[in-house]
């Protein structure tokens, strides 16, 4: 049992795929310019991240090593299709805003990333909390990133206001650095000092 | 005319650079810019692969996938443009293998020196999404090609410039928990903004 939550637990803040493995950066720095984004974004990615680890799990012994990456590919396509349909269906504006990111999960690498290095050796129980372990690990990243960048930006939060702009009669003067971006990367590289700093990694330069 | 061109070169390797603008490839734009000779290399793969891959989906494109497109198989208005992703992806993925296999029997220098890299590209994210936003702005064959020329050897240039920056960082003293990924954030940010500079030129 405890190995189960391990496996959960430990791809959040330790071996966290952002900020450990290097994975699945792209899409964490082009939608975390508010935090409505960044949350359907990590739905979707732990939906896609979970159900495809569990998939290649359970036909991982017929699948034939030469075209593995192919039959992988198909997998993760099939369900980004299938959360692209939903967003659509009930979230029409926030699909508009995502544009293109919600396609590139299926290039996301933590996702290949996770089918390759546990899927492949591991069993479909294990492999569906590997995935949720991993998806929560993203969203920790994305929502921290979203945070800073919808409060310090446009001094917003899911949409209400927390800090009174001075365009709407407030105090606050939004700093314009935190909509573009490039401050996606600031803050990525804050978060991932501080986890280095906690906990340092075996491998690190 | 063929100014609209070289406008759309220009525009898609300087003012919509895919990784400096878009943070499309991340994953590999990061891990492969240690050093400036494997970033060459990295760069040269993508832009063979974008060059191939976006005209050729967009072939793809009009012909089946666009609403409308099978009405001379006689199905009239059928609409499987939501088959897009898996149909992009596996062209991506078939093209990458034929041009390994052909590299390696044509070109084994070139095939060695690419090394990893190219089936990495598969799961480029810069590669997949110039294909989306082949059909997000619907290019026609021509703009296609173009469009993946550009956008291309705008990765390479991107990857290569982060790569010296890098090698250069080597000597630089940064704080322990900072080092290597970190830094290398704050930098590629740097980049970033130095890169919007080109965002408000019209051609």
């Amino acid at each position: 049992m405890s190995k189960y939550i391990q496996l959960i637990t430990e791809p959040v803040f330790k071996k966290n795929p952002i900020g450990y493995h290097i994975l699945g950066i792209c899409s964490a720095l082009a939608v975390t310019s508010k935090l409505e984004t960044s949350l359907v974004m990590s739905l979707a990615v732990i939906f896609v991240l979970s159900l495809s680890n569990t998939a290649v799990s359970l036909i991982r012994k017929h699948i034939p090593p030469s075209i593995r990456i192919i039959v992988e590919m198909t997998i993760i396509a099939s369900l980004v299709i299938i959360a692209d349909q939903i967003i659509k269906a009930f979230a029409y504006d926030i699909s508009k805003q995502l544009s293109v990111y919600v396609g590139l999960i299926i290039t996301n690498c933590i996702i290949m990333g996770r089918a390759e290095a546990f899927a492949l050796q591991n069993p479909p129980l294990a492999s569906f909390l590997d995935g949720i372990g991993n998806g929560l690990g993203y969203t920790f990243i994305l929502l921290s990133v979203g945070f800073f960048r919808e409060l310090l930006g446009a001094g917003t939060l899911l949409g209400y206001t927390v800090l009174p702009t001075i365009s709407k009669g407030g105090w606050y003067t939004p700093n314009g650095l935190f909509l573009i971006p490039a401050s996606g990367f600031f803050l990525i590289g804050i978060i991932v000092w501080i986890l280095r700093t906690i906990a340092p990694p075996p491998d690190a330069e | 005319m063929i100014e609209h061109y070289i406008s759309l070169f220009v525009k898609s390797i300087f003012i919509e650079n895919m990784a400096l603008a878009f943070f499309l490839g991340m994953c590999t734009f990061i891990a492969v810019s240690k050093r400036v000779d494997t970033a060459v290399g990295l760069g040269i793969a993508v832009v063979i692969v974008q060059t191939i891959t976006i005209p050729l989906n967009n072939i793809i494109y009009h012909s089946i996938i666009a609403p409308g497109a099978l009405s001379w198989a006689g199905l009239g208005p059928a609409d499987i443009s939501f088959l897009g992703l898996i149909t992009y992806i596996g062209v991506i993925a078939a093209t990458v293998q034929i041009l390994e296999m052909v590299l390696d029997k044509f070109f084994p220098a070139l095939y060695n020196a690419l090394g990893i890299f190219l089936p990495l590209i598969t799961v480029n994210c810069a590669i997949l999404g110039g294909s989306l936003f082949m059909v997000e702005r619907s290019y026609n064959l021509a703009e296609s090609a173009v469009f993946g020329a550009g956008s291309g050897t705008g990765f390479a240039l991107a990857v290569i410039a982060l790569a010296g920056i890098r090698e250069k960082l080597r000597y630089s003293n940064v704080p322990s928990g900072l080092c290597g990924l970190g830094i290398t954030f704050i930098s590629v940010g740097l980049m970033a903004i130095s890169f919007m500079l080109f965002s408000g030129i019209k051609l």
